[in-house]
Order: structure tokens, then C-alpha cells, then sequence
């Protein structure tokens, strides 16, 4: 058969079945691929923080997703972000998410929300976020980040959860926080500086 | 090194974190690293058995190394130790490394999940916590089995504390969301819902995400979550800015609760409670008032979380598109909006007016800031929000401003980013499709189109624009016209020369009167382009040449030159040399008037959605594209509908019969099928494989064909969700003498048909095809037959996928065996969800009788003998009437072949008749038939007559065959 392109398509069994697209690796179970409309309990889908420089800092992803699909969304989205200007808009449309990001100091924050999530609120979300880092470092910086980033997890764990806020209290926040850090403190023996250092 | 600031612990971590920040090089890097590795494997694997410490120290390093981007595949089963320390920094570290570094491991995750069943146990909120965020955070099915029944008791048990309540909440919704099957819903469920009026306003958010996503699943369990919702929102956007206290933020009280809470709302349509609603539209006006009040603060967090609520409620408002009060409000709030200097708010306003564009109650309202968003268009310097302009003036395009929007995209797309170029493509060629009134018009926006932006220009829009033109015969001439100068120019696009070559092989000799685009000018002027064309061009420009040599023998030699050269002949690429051998040959052996049958003007293109606006939904995800309205309608008929059970009329699926599979057709392409003519721009198909199969060539009159024009004409029955079959009677005798075709079309729906039958049995492929671009839901074709029919015909079809996406078609296959002689049809019933309403119609299946015919050839002498033996009264038939076709010899004749029977040539005296017959079979028995027809052409008339051996028969095959003359 002739492959002339012509206009038309074959029938029956001619109109092309739609095909599935690839709704991009974060498409889970239970939010089905092919749903028109992201229903009204959008989540967010991953959080990421990552320097000026194009170093990751944090990342955070409320969905179960493969490893490479990581690295390669990451990249991505990274280039996205870094390539726009000062005054551009907060959000923009990637893949099937809205990405909802705003840079403080060196570091950008970037959030990916589903179709209906709110972007303004998920703005603020980012702020929050950004308050309790400042909170509890005092003044966060970049180094804090890098060097205390097991609490900057444990921060964002207790404020976000699953993609959904879990209190928004910066008070509530912080205090389980710092009973974590009571806890802790209560655990630890001194050590020798030596010792730390695996030189002991 | 900075001063680590609190809980001062590791650190043998914060100086191997340092190394790597002094690493002048990446490889430096990787060196550190892999001492690192080293030396904590070796640690692992050391004799020295590691304190919890040292463990959690190291483990912490391979997490840092992990989130560097490089690969670690060991330190999970120390990871896992550390869960079961009693310490929390250790047992917090071993679960965060699980959260990040887990893979589906099973063993891992048995001991995982044995931890987390011991933290859960413990009563010891911060373990219990920890315990659930790791849940939370993996997710997996395997601890949703072990988990999901545990944790909707922690979340509603009196004792637990609140904040443990948030997590179970969240850790619930996040495992409903990965395996929603194995979360078992109860009497849990409407403590849940109470949840909404507790005290702590934490656990209130927790809880309103949790219902909204359960609440769409299971609308009718979670109903009475609108009135606390209501009731809940009412209570914090009347509240005084510091009630809330720590949940007032800059000034705004909760406003992540009051944008979960709307949400919520958004699961269902609009209160039925009158005092409920009344309280809501209060609510929702409050919260539009406050949009007008003066900030209380000029910081941007203010702002943002007061119009965060704000487009939420907006959000609300338009999903329950009933208040045309708040809908007009709304959309001026957003109006303002749009020459906001917050960029952030322009792009949402342009996004939420997108939405508001489909309501009937403000379309018009929309409408008004054309200039305003045409000027976005023009000004804005973030690409992403001119995106949004775009979408919007898409949004609120109707008949009255279709030209101005059509030639504002146009003027866009001139400078527009390369990365938008095609979407506005499509979108133009939409536009100026649908809503043109002049198709003079719409074939120059096209046309301008791919002068502008050519490489943007996807197939489908060039298919479309000659798909119109075919189907419309007063814009033919104007198209070969304006093609033909728009070649013209020195450098035009290649899918410039795709349409005009397209145009003028057709329509060319519409303007060939004219002496300046005479024949000759107009081939000249295509083949100069010939050479830079890619091939998919240069084979389409051949096809041209051939049509030319039909619509101009004049040119003739000319173009068998060109086809004759050894360019042509001698082509590398076998494609076009084959064209070039075939159509030579074609021009050479062919008789004028065999030419002019093989190169016939294309049908007219069934009218189907368009392929452009399928493209524009591929690109744009599933969704994005269609109708808001529509999918509005849809989100509605989700949440009220989903109670409707898919009925599947089981009764009409008879006994499966083993003996069906006899034909073998399987799902291999079914031999006597003529390829769909419309599937083919090529003419050499439709003219040689047609000739080789079966029936339809030979009765050019008998619309065999998909593209048969007055298919549209029944599509006025569609609309109403009507339970009287289609008796779109003239469609079913249609089937009589055929077996594939469209068996009925509406605005929605295309019902295609291709079967074949062989002794007494058959098989029909049905093909659904939805012709809108919204998905039609709990599709339930069902074959119905009669109580009568049951015990003659068997049936047996398969169930089909529910669920049929826009654009798409899907595909049903009845077994069909005869087991005795029958007289009705059985009846297809169809039902689906098309947005928010519920159709249904029935039409008749075309299996009749005289689809188990096997003609019978025999001699004259043969066939009067019968014809005598079956002279009792009761065995003959006979019907006199007159002709509702051309009474043409030719297509007679097909039609009783068609009809099933042979047709005897030379039986009958008289050279005018017509004498048929065959056997019919069914399972239990064979019955001869003949039949005889008389043509009296003076009056128009027919006579029929059958004789069978069996007078039910007899009566059947002659009502049917009646009806066909």
C-alpha cells in the first residue's frame, strides 16, 4: 500500500486510538494517566533546592519515581529555572506539572504541583518553608543547607507530607523540632575531636 | 566551615562534607568519594562491631554521597539496624535514609515494615511519627497491605495526639492515592469527616486533604463533609485576623485551610440545603469583598496568600458555574487582575479567565478584555504568561471575534517564541475552521499560516485544510486560485507545494480557463518546485502529473516526458520510481474513460473531529484541550454520576459457540474488506485492490463508501437521550447488499461495520468511534435480541473497555451463528456518559437472513425445474413496487450478488430479468431459494419473486431484497 500522505484517515478501525502519552514519570497509581482533569486534590509532586550554580541541594519527591527519571526531571527543570529572568513569573508549565519556584539568596526553591493545585498558596508554602529554615538556623543560608541537610529534610518532613501541608503553624513546626533536638541532645555522649574524625 | 548551629553531632560528617567542597575538580571529587566508600564498607565489614553512633554517622555520609548524585548500593541493612536503636537521632537517620534511598527490596522492606510496626505500637508520639513518615514516604503496596487497615484506627482513636493525627491523616491519604483497594473504608470514614470540626487547627488541614481526595472516589460516603466544610470556611473568613493566631498568616487567617476547604467543595456541585449554600455564596462573596479592601500589610506574602484564597474561591465559583452574580464578579476581579504589575497575578488571571470563558454566564464578560489580553500578547516579556494570552484568546473566541483573534494569533506568530509555534498553529487552524463563515477565509488564514510559519505547519493541519476543500465545492475554485499564486514565489514551504499540488491535481481545472494558469503553467509551476521537495512531496506531486494527464490530455506528452525520464524511472528511492513506472504505464494503456473512473475527484471526507484538534490534545496532555465546558460537565457527572451502575444487559450475551472461530478471522484483516477509501490519498489503491475484492466496485451507486455524504443526515436524531431505536432504516438496508460501511453517526458517535459471514456463520467487527474530544465513560454497547430472535440467532460479543478517549474508537467483535430462519434484527444498544448527561440509543444491527446465502450456480434448464417444483402457493412470494433508484442494470446486478445469492446469467428468456439462487444456512437446516426480478422500465416498476421451500423465508428475503431497487 502507498504510503502518500493524504489527508484523511483509514476507517474503521482507521481513526488512531489516542495514544497513551507519557504523562511524564510521576504519573502514580491511583491518579490515573488518562483523568482529563487532575481532580480538585492535586498534590504536590516533588521540591527541590538547588543553587544558582545548578547544584542540587534538596530534593523531595511525594511519588514513587525511578532513579534515572529522577536525575533526568531534575536536570531538566534545572535548566528550565535557571535559564528565566528576575522579573519573570513564578510559575510556568512543565511536562503535565505546573512548577511554582522563586529564588532566595543563592538558592532556588521549586515546587511541582499538579493541574489544580493553587500556585499562589504553593508560593507561600515555599516561604514558609524558607521562615522555618531561617528559624531554626538563624539566618539560613546556603552552607547551612548543605552542611545540616539531614534537619533541612526533617524541617520540610514536618511541615509537608505525602505532597500535602501538615501544619502550617510555624510554632507547631519548629516545636517538634526542637524536641527532636532535645531528644538528641540527651543522646549524645561528647566525643573527642580525634575520635570524629576516625583518627582515634 | 561554618558553626554547625544545633544538636552539634557529627562531625566526621561536616569535615568529609567540607572535603568535598575544597575538591578543585569533579574527578578530585569522585576520588574522595570512593576513599570514602572504601572506608565506610570497610567499617561495615569490619569484625568491631559499630556502635550506634558510628552507624549513624556513616550512614548519614552515604546518604550525602547519594544525594550528590552518585549511585549507593550498599548501608541499607544498616540503615534498617538503626530503626530498631531506641535512640531517636539514630532510629530518625535510619529512617530518612530509607525514605530517600529505599528500593522494592522485598526482604528490606519485611524488616522495614517490622520496625515501623514496632514504632507504631510504642505510644510514643515522636516514634509513631517518625514510623508514619517513612510510610508516607515509601508508600509502597507492600506497606499499604501491612499498614492501611492500622492507621485509620490511629487517626480516629480517642487517645491519639494531635499531631500524630496529622501524620496518620496524611500517611492514609498517601497510601489511598498508591493502592486505594487496600484501603478499607468503614465506620472510620465519618469520624473522619468530624475531623473538619476539631480544635486544632493542624489537624483540621490534614484531615480536609485527606476527605477532599477520598470525598472524589467516594462522593456519596463523604457528603456530609459540605455542610462542616461550609460551616468551617464561614467560621475563618469571618473571623477577626488575629483569632487564629499562629494560623494567620501575614495578616490572612489559614489560608491553607480556606484553599483546602474550597477545594473540597470542588468534589461536589453546589449545596442542596438552601441555608448551606446561602452561608457559602455569603462566604464566597465575603472573600471577593476582601479582594477590594486595602492591605493590611504591603508585604508580597500578604498578597499572595489573601488571592490564593481568592482564586480558589474563584475556582469554586466557575465549577459550580450556577451563580451568574459571582460568575460576573469573579471575572471582573480577575480583569483588574490583568494589568496587575504582579506578573504572577496576570498569569493566573489569564488562567483562571481561560476557565471562565466556557461559562455561558460569562463568556460575554470575558469577552470584554480582548484588547487587554491581545496587548499581553504584544507586551508581555515572560513567555510563559504571553502562553497563558494565547490560551486565553483561544478561550473566548466565538463567531463574532473570530477574525480579529485569528489575525492577532497570526501576528503573534510572526515573532512568537519557537517554542509555542506549533500550538498556535493548530489553535489558528482551529479557529479559522470553526468558526469560519467564509471559507475564502479560512483557506487563506491557512495559507498564511504556512507562508509564516511553514516548519510549524504538522501534517494534519495541511490534511484538514484539503479535507474542507474537498467537501466543500464552493470554496474549490478560490483554493486552486489563491494556491496557484501563493507558488508563486520564489521560495515558498514544502507544505505549500503538499496543498497546491494536492489542490490543483483536483480542482486545478477549475482555473485552467484562465490562459494565465493555463495546464501547462500550472505543471510548469509545480514541477519547477519538484526538485527541492523531500519525497513524501515529490510522490505526491507525481499523483499530481496523473491528474493532470486526466484533467488535461492536452498536456499529456509533456508530463509522460517527465515521467519518462530516467530522474523518474531510474529513482533511487523505489517509492517514486514505482509511481513514476505505474503511472506512465497507467497513461499509456488506459483508455480515456477508464482514466477518468481511476482518477476520479476524491469523495468528500466523512465528517469526523478534526485531526488537528486530536494533535493539539496529544501535545497539550489529555484534557487540556477540549471544551472546558465540556470538561466541566464531565467533572460534575463523575461526582453524580458514579452511583449509576454500568449496566451490562447480560441476557442478550448468548452461549458462547466453540464453532464460531471456524472462519479463522481472527483479528487478521478481513479478506473481502475494500480498504477504506479515505485511508489512502493514493489512487492506485483505491483503484486496483477495490477491483480485486469482492462486491463494491462493481456497484459504483452503491455508497459503498465511508465518505458517502448523506451519512450526515442522520444525525439529527443524536441528541436526545432517547430510548426508541434509530430507525435509520435506510441505513440498515443499506447492510442488506453490503457488510462494511458506517452504520450510524451522530455529532457524538460513529458506529462503523465490517463483518462476514460464511454457511451460518458470521462475525461483525463494530468499531466505536468518539468523535468529540471528550472521553465518554461507562461505555456500554449491549446487542439486544428479541425472545424469538434468542432461539434462532446466537450471539456472543465481548464487553468493551468503558472508557472511550476523545478522538479514539474501539472495537467489538460479535460471533454470529444462525441456527434457524429469523425475521427481525437484533438491536444495538449503546450507553455512555458524554459530559454530565447519559445517552443512549439503539440502533438495529444489519444481520439479516439473506447474510447466510451461499449462491448457487445452475443451468437454465435446472433452474426452471426448481422454479416448478416450488410452485405451492405458500412457498412463493411476490411483491410488485416501484423503483426508488435509477433503475440501472449494473447496479442491480451487484446488489442481488450482493444480496447473497448467484446471479444466473442467460436463465431467463427474457435478458432483462434477473434470476438469483442460493442456499440459505443455518445450523439446523439448508433452504433453497430462487428468486426471480422483472424490471418494467416504462413504469418504473418492479416485480420480485421468490420461491423457497419455506414460507417464512420466502416472505423475509423478499421484504428485504425489496427495498433495495
Amino acid at each position: 500500500m502507498r504510503g502518500e500522505a493524504g489527508p484523511g484517515a483509514a476507517l474503521p478501525g482507521g481513526r488512531r486510538r489516542a495514544e497513551s502519552d507519557p504523562t511524564g514519570p510521576g504519573t502514580g497509581p491511583g491518579l490515573g494517566p488518562r483523568t482529563p482533569v487532575p481532580g480538585p486534590g492535586a498534590m504536590m509532586r516533588f521540591m527541590l533546592l538547588f543553587s544558582r550554580q545548578g547544584k542540587l541541594r534538596l530534593q523531595k519527591w511525594y511519588l514513587a519515581t525511578a532513579d534515572k527519571d529522577k536525575k533526568k526531571m531534575v536536570r531538566e527543570l534545572m535548566q528550565v529555572v535557571l535559564a528565566r529572568k528576575p522579573k519573570m513569573c513564578s510559575f510556568l508549565e512543565w511536562r503535565d506539572l505546573k512548577v511554582v519556584y522563586k529564588r532566595y539568596a543563592s538558592l532556588y526553591f521549586c515546587c511541582a504541583i499538579e493541574g489544580q493545585d493553587n500556585e499562589l498558596i504553593t508560593l507561600e508554602l515555599i516561604h514558609r518553608y524558607v521562615e522555618l529554615l531561617d528559624k531554626y538556623f538563624g539566618s539560613v543560608c546556603e552552607l547551612d543547607i548543605i552542611f545540616n541537610f539531614e534537619k533541612a529534610y526533617f524541617i520540610l518532613d514536618e511541615f509537608v507530607m505525602g505532597g500535602e501541608i501538615q501544619d502550617t503553624s510555624k510554632k507547631s513546626v519548629l516545636k517538634a523540632i526542637e524536641q527532636a533536638d532535645l531528644l538528641q541532645e540527651e543522646d549524645e555522649s561528647p566525643r573527642s575531636v580525634l575520635e570524629e574524625m576516625g583518627l582515634a | 566551615m561554618p558553626a554547625v548551629s544545633k544538636g552539634d553531632g557529627m562531625r566526621g560528617l561536616a569535615v568529609f562534607i567540607s572535603d568535598i567542597r575544597n575538591c578543585k575538580s569533579k574527578e578530585a571529587e569522585i576520588k574522595r568519594i570512593n576513599k570514602e566508600l572504601a572506608n565506610i564498607r570497610s567499617k561495615f565489614k569490619g569484625d568491631k562491631a559499630l556502635d550506634g553512633y558510628s552507624k549513624k554517622k556513616y550512614v548519614c555520609k552515604l546518604l550525602f554521597i547519594f544525594l550528590l548524585g552518585h549511585d549507593i548500593d550498599f548501608g541499607h541493612m544498616e540503615a534498617v539496624n538503626l530503626l530498631s536503636s531506641n535512640r531517636y537521632t539514630e532510629k530518625q537517620i535510619g529512617y530518612l535514609f530509607i525514605s530517600v534511598l529505599v528500593n522494592s527490596n522485598s526482604e528490606l522492606i519485611r524488616l522495614i515494615n517490622n520496625a515501623i510496626k514496632n514504632d507504631l505500637a510504642s505510644r510514643n508520639p515522636t516514634f509513631m511519627g517518625l514510623a508514619l513518615h517513612c510510610i508516607a514516604n515509601v508508600g509502597s503496596r507492600e506497606m499499604a497491605e501491612a499498614f492501611a487497615g492500622e492507621i485509620p484506627k490511629i487517626l480516629v482513636a480517642g487517645d491519639t495526639m494531635d499531631s500524630v493525627k496529622q501524620s496518620a491523616a496524611l500517611c492514609l491519604l498517601r497510601l489511598y492515592r498508591t493502592s486505594p483497594d487496600l484501603v478499607p473504608m468503614g465506620d472510620w470514614t465519618s469520624r473522619v469527616v468530624h475531623l473538619l470540626n476539631d480544635q486544632h487547627l493542624g489537624v483540621v488541614t490534614a484531615a480536609t486533604s485527606l476527605i477532599t481526595t477520598l470525598a472524589q472516589k467516594n462522593p456519596e460516603e463523604f457528603k456530609t463533609s459540605v455542610s462542616l466544610a461550609v460551616s468551617r470556611l464561614s467560621r475563618i473568613v469571618t473571623s477577626a485576623s488575629t483569632d487564629l493566631q499562629d494560623y494567620t498568616y501575614y495578616f490572612v487567617p489559614a489560608p491553607w485551610l480556606s484553599v483546602k476547604l474550597l477545594r473540597l467543595l470542588q468534589c461536589y456541585p453546589p449545596p442542596e440545603d438552601p441555608a448551606v449554600r446561602g452561608r457559602l455564596t455569603e462566604c464566597l462573596e465575603t472573600i471577593l469583598n476582601k479582594a477590594q479592601e486595602p492591605p493590611k500589610s504591603k508585604k508580597v506574602q500578604h498578597s499572595n496568600a489573601k488571592n490564593a484564597v481568592l482564586f480558589e474561591a474563584i475556582s469554586l465559583i466557575i465549577h459550580h458555574d450556577s451563580e451568574p452574580n459571582l460568575l460576573v464578579r469573579a471575572c471582573n476581579q480577575l480583569g483588574q487582575f490583568l494589568q496587575h504589575r504582579e506578573t504572577n497575578l496576570r498569569y493566573l488571571a489569564l488562567e483562571s479567565m481561560c476557565t471562565l470563558a466556557s461559562s455561558e454566564f460569562s463568556h460575554e464578560a470575558v469577552k470584554t478584555h480582548i484588547e487587554t489580553v491581545i496587548n499581553a500578547l504584544k507586551t508581555e516579556r515572560d513567555v510563559s504568561v504571553r502562553q497563558r494570552a494565547v490560551d486565553l484568546l483561544y478561550a473566548m473566541c466565538d463567531r463574532s471575534n473570530a477574525q480579529q483573534i485569528v489575525a492577532e494569533m497570526l501576528n503573534y506568530l510572526e515573532t512568537a517564541d519557537y517554542s509555542i509555534r506549533e500550538e498556535i498553529v493548530l489553535k489558528v487552524a482551529i479557529l479559522a475552521e470553526k468558526y469560519a463563515v467564509d471559507y475564502t477565509w479560512y483557506v487563506d488564514t491557512i495559507l498564511n499560516l504556512i507562508r509564516i510559519a511553514g516548519d510549524y505547519v504538522s501534517e494534519e493541519v495541511w490534511y484538514r485544510v484539503i479535507q474542507i476543500v474537498i467537501n466543500r465545492d464552493d470554496v474549490q475554485g478560490y483554493a486552486a486560485k489563491t494556491v496557484f499564486e501563493a507558488l508563486q514565489a520564489p521560495a515558498c514551504h514544502e507544505n505549500l507545494v503538499k496543498v497546491g499540488g494536492y489542490i490543483l491535481g483536483e480542482f486545478g481545472n477549475l482555473i485552467a480557463g484562465d490562459p494565465r494558469s493555463s495546464p501547462l503553467i500550472q505543471f510548469n509551476l509545480l514541477h519547477s518546485k519538484f526538485h527541492l521537495c523531500s519525497v513524501p512531496t515529490r510522490a505526491l506531486l507525481l499523483s499530481t502529473y496523473i491528474k493532470f494527464v486526466n484533467l488535461f490530455p492536452e498536456i499529456k506528452t509533456t508530463i509522460q516526458d517527465v515521467l519518462r525520464s530516467d530522474s523518474q524511472l531510474k529513482n533511487a528511492d523505489v517509492e517514486l520510481q514505482q509511481r513514476a513506472v505505474e503511472y506512465l504505464r497507467l497513461s499509456t494503456i488506459a483508455s480515456t474513460d477508464i482514466l477518468a473512473t481511476v482518477l476520479e475527484e476524491m469523495p468528500p471526507f466523512p465528517e469526523r473531529e478534526s485531526s488537528i484538534l486530536a494533535k493539539l490534545k496529544k501535545k497539550k496532555g489529555p484534557g487540556t484541550v477540549t471544551d472546558l465546558e465540556e470538561i466541566k460537565k464531565e467533572r460534575s457527572s463523575d461526582m453524580n454520576g458514579s452511583a449509576e451502575p454500568a449496566s451490562v444487559n447480560a441476557s442478550a450475551v448468548s452461549t458462547p459457540s466453540p464453532s464460531a472461530d471456524l472462519l479463522g478471522l481472527g483479528a487478521a484483516p478481513l479478506t473481502n474488506s475494500a480498504p477504506p477509501p479515505s485511508s489512502s490519498g493514493s489512487l492506485l489503491v483505491d483503484v486496483f485492490s477495490d477491483s480485486a475484492s469482492a462486491v463494491a466496485p462493481l456497484a459504483p451507486g452503491s455508497d459503498d463508501n465511508f465518505a458517502s455524504p448523506d451519512l450526515a443526515s442522520s444525525e439529527v436524531v443524536s441528541e436526545e437521550p432517547a430510548d426508541t431505536v434509530h430507525d435509520a432504516d435506510e441505513l440498515f438496508h443499506k447492510f442488506v447488499c453490503k457488510n462494511n460501511g458506517v452504520l450510524f453517526e451522530n455529532q457524538l458517535l460513529q458506529i462503523g461495520l465490517k463483518s462476514e459471514f460464511r454457511q451460518n456463520l458470521g462475525r461483525m467487527f463494530i468499531f466505536y468511534g468518539n468523535k468529540t474530544s471528550t472521553q465518554f465513560l461507562n461505555f456500554t454497547p449491549t446487542v439486544i435480541c428479541s425472545d424469538d430472535l434468542q432461539s434462532s440467532l446466537n450471539l456472543q460479543t465481548k464487553p468493551v473497555d468503558p472508557t472511550v478517549d476523545g478522538g479514539a474508537q474501539v472495537q467489538q467483535v460479535v460471533n454470529i451463528e444462525c441456527v434457524s430462519d429469523f425475521m427481525e434484527a437484533p438491536i444495538l444498544n449503546i450507553q455512555f456518559r458524554y459530559g454530565g448527561t447519559f445517552q443512549n440509543l439503539s440502533v438495529k444491527l444489519p444481520i439479516t437472513l439473506n447474510k447466510f446465502f451461499q449462491p448457487t450456480e445452475m443451468s437454465s434448464q435446472d433452474f426452471f425445474q426448481r422454479w416448478k417444483q416450488l410452485s405451492n402457493p405458500k412457498q412463493e412470494v411476490q411483491n410488485i413496487f416501484k423503483a426508488k433508484h435509477p433503475m440501472d442494470a449494473e447496479i442491480t446486478k451487484a446488489k442481488i450478488i450482493g444480496f447473497g445469492s448467484a446471479l444466473l446469467e442467460e436463465v431467463d428468456p427474457n435478458p432483462a430479468n434477473f434470476v438469483g439462487a442460493g442456499i440459505i444456512h443455518t445450523k439446523t437446516t439448508q433452504i433453497g431459494c430462487l428468486l426471480r426480478l422483472e424490471p418494467n422500465l416504462q413504469a418504473q416498476m418492479y416485480r420480485l419473486t421468490l420461491r423457497t421451500s419455506k414460507e417464512a423465508v420466502s416472505q423475509r428475503l423478499c421484504e428485504l431484497l425489496s427495498e433495495q431497487f
